[in-house]
């Protein structure tokens, strides 16, 4: 049938470790040599390319704390997706969670105009979780009581979402100063986080997305609702015999992703943003889903890979400006970067054989 | 009369894209394969329609190549899913994310171009009918197309030997195989099939609903169009059925406004995507009847050696 020449695929006895974590490499590697091709048949100079995209951004401190200011929500909701991924619960909807955090979180930063107090950032991030919580919620709820698929639920919500936020700064969130464009006034010093280092918009969100790191590390390895995510996620018939509730795995890893990425949009917008605008993220909901699966679904996996995917955000900048190339080619990267790695993770499971050797060692083909 | 005709007109443009993309999920998931790319194919097929009608001028051209662009991201896709193994859930969303971005960067040049629209092929006599023939006999070649394969695959996958073979694979990967059958080629044929017309449903938005080039522009279309499979059973006359239901709530938005309602129009915006929710909460509550009509591998991978 297949000609004998073709290197083939074969099952691995035991998951190759090393794969795991060369994988992500390999995909890097196989994302930058597709991006040269990119680039030459956009007849831009690859090297120049490249430079701008991943060295430029990185060669100033400024640059450095910008790539910390794209990576925080990256983090937050990488860890929290990595969770839900484990355990087979899909909340495609981050993106929709983020924006009512970003919701509750500039309407009570609204709520406190012009007023002092310590307690108003730590409202504003708390209303930020409750926002995100509760749209992951009616997902939880979808789900657990009428079998909705949490793909399609999570995922028609986050465009609800984008309308819930564009409605309320057309209308009651909007700036009553501001001539009538659709943008909520900018919040006081008070609803605004602490800067970190002076002269950049490095925010105290830096902190919470490490400390995020540590307590899903915990989480995943010293509790058992980590253990239980893992089973559950491995062999759900397992997780289900050892009478793990998988209502209360859906439930559970759901706010939690909801709740995080909710903080994350109450982050973004009293940190970089400082107000409500129509889009309140460039899509970090979506990108954190590969920030994941680059992370292997780890949290300290998840903090490189944000950090990769956020330096391919903050590259599109420098090369849009410098170059003078669209913005689309960081969805391009990143849409890339997935491929190749799913493609390299066969290499965890199966090798690789030439086909003149499998025919000396093999009798047996199927 | 004329407000209601207009009304008919604008369901079935906005149901046509709906209506090709969820045909071609259909076929694919009967394979036993869930492809959850369809809005990264459509967009695709949107923005390759666009640009090959703006350069060659030809509709017919046009529509090939959008078939092929959604061809060509579902055989990335399938090559993911059946060569190298990649789990179909991931992959799908990946083919989503690469498509959106690609599409957007193809389309630099297209944005703000003006395109009159594909023709309205009025069929000779009948069309002078008054109000049936305006709506049934004066459309463009998609719509009609888009008809013509609802027919097509209901037949296929009904009446033929190749569909019942496709349905097998789908229902039983290990049993087909087992009775010599190529689940592979036959899983590959199933989601390049449903590509193309994810592809041509896209090209629908771009050439005939608006007619113009938006980043982004499918809006969650595709998503809608997975969300229709489950609502239709995995049925090809349901799918028809649910495209021209939901074609009609997405239009609620520009009549109500033509109305003079006073709801914002944000709010009407959110109706398809409600909608979408509801019916998902709807068909699913019952998991055993889920369980009947969905194709039994669906979702599964599939290996030949083990």
């Amino acid at each position: 049938m297949q000609s004998n020449l073709f290197p083939r695929l074969v099952k691995r006895q035991t998951p190759s470790k090393a794969m795991i974590y060369l994988s992500p490499l390999l995909a890097i590697f196989l994302t930058l040599s597709a991006s040269v091709i990119l680039f030459l048949i956009m007849g831009v100079s690859p090297l120049a390319a490249l430079h701008a995209f991943f060295i430029e951004p990185l060669s100033t401190i400024y640059g450095l704390t910008e790539l910390a200011v794209k990576a925080t929500p990256l983090i937050l909701i990488g860890v929290a997706l990595s969770l839900g991924f484990r355990a087979g619960v899909w909340n495609i909807g981050a993106e929709g969670q983020l924006i009512l955090g970003g919701i509750f979180g500039g309407a009570t930063a609204l709520f406190f105009y012009e007023k002092t107090g310590f307690y108003i950032v730590p409202l504003i991030l708390l209303a930020g979780v409750i926002g995100g919580l509760l749209w992951a919620a009616i997902v939880a709820f979808l789900r657990t009581k009428f079998n909705a698929n949490e793909i399609l639920t999570s995922l028609m919500l986050s465009y609800v979402a984008v309308l819930l936020l564009n409605l309320l700064v057309h209308g009651p969130l909007k700036d009553p100063d501001g001539f009538n464009f659709p943008e909520s006034r900018l919040f006081s010093d008070s609803a605004l986080l602490p800067i970190l280092y002076d002269g950049t918009r490095l925010h105290i969100g830096a902190i919470i997305a490490i400390l995020a790191v540590g307590l899903g590390w915990i989480l995943l390895s010293r509790t058992l609702l980590g253990y239980q995510i893992k089973v559950t996620g491995d062999a759900p018939a397992a997780g289900e015999h050892a009478g793990f509730s998988h209502s209360k795995i859906i439930w559970t890893t759901l706010l939690l992703s909801g709740g995080i990425a909710g903080l994350a949009g109450a982050i973004e917008v009293s940190g970089p943003i400082g107000q409500l605008l129509p889009t309140i993220s460039p899509g970090y909901g979506f990108t954190a889903i590969i920030v994941a699966y680059v992370g292997r679904l780890h949290p300290v996996g998840v903090l490189f890979a944000a950090l990769l995917l956020a330096l391919t955000y903050l590259g599109g900048e420098t090369a849009q400006i410098k170059l003078n190339l669209p913005i689309a080619v960081t969805g391009v990267f990143q849409g890339l970067l997935l491929f190749f790695l799913l493609a390299s993770d066969v290499l965890i499971h199966y090798r690789v054989q030439l086909g003149f050797k499998q025919r000396k060692k093999q009798g047996v083909t199927v | 009369m004329e407000v209601i005709i207009a009304a008919i007109l604008t369901i079935i443009t906005a149901a046509t894209p709906l209506l090709f993309a969820a045909l071609g999920e259909l076929v694919t998931e009967k394979s036993g394969v869930l492809n959850l790319g369809i809005e990264g194919m459509m967009i695709m097929g949107a923005i390759i329609g666009f640009f090959t009608v703006h350069h060659t001028d030809s509709v017919f051209i046009a529509i090939i190549a959008s078939m092929i662009a959604g061809a060509l991201m579902a055989a990335i896709f399938a090559l993911l899913v059946l060569k190298f193994h990649a789990s179909q859930v991931p992959t799908g969303l990946a083919l989503t994310i690469f498509g959106i971005g690609l599409s957007a960067l193809i389309g630099q040049s297209m944005i703000g171009v003006a395109y009159t629209g594909i023709p309205k092929i009025a069929i000779p006599i009948v069309s002078s009918i008054p109000v049936i023939g305006e709506i049934f006999f004066k459309q463009d070649a998609l719509v009609y197309l888009s008809l013509f394969m609802v027919f097509v695959v209901m037949w296929f996958l009904n009446k033929t030997r190749a569909g019942l073979i496709l349905r097998a694979v789908g229902d039983s990967h290990d049993a087909a195989h087992a009775m010599g059958y190529s689940v592979i080629k036959i899983r590959f044929l199933a989601i390049l099939f449903g590509g193309a017309m994810a592809g041509v449903g896209g090209a629908y938005l771009s050439l005939a609903y608006s007619p113009l080039w938006v980043e982004g522009m499918t809006a969650g279309r595709g998503w809608i169009a997975l969300a229709l499979v489950v609502f239709a059973s995995w049925r090809a006359g349901r799918v028809l059925m649910g495209a021209y239901l939901f074609g009609g709530i997405s239009i609620l938005q520009l009549h109500a406004q033509a109305l003079g309602i006073g709801i914002p129009s944000q709010i009407m915006s959110m109706l398809p995507y409600l909608a979408t929710i509801l019916v998902l909460v709807i068909i699913s509550r019952d998991k055993s009847k889920i369980k009947l009509n969905s194709p039994a591998s669906l979702g599964k991978p599939f290996h030949t050696s083990r």
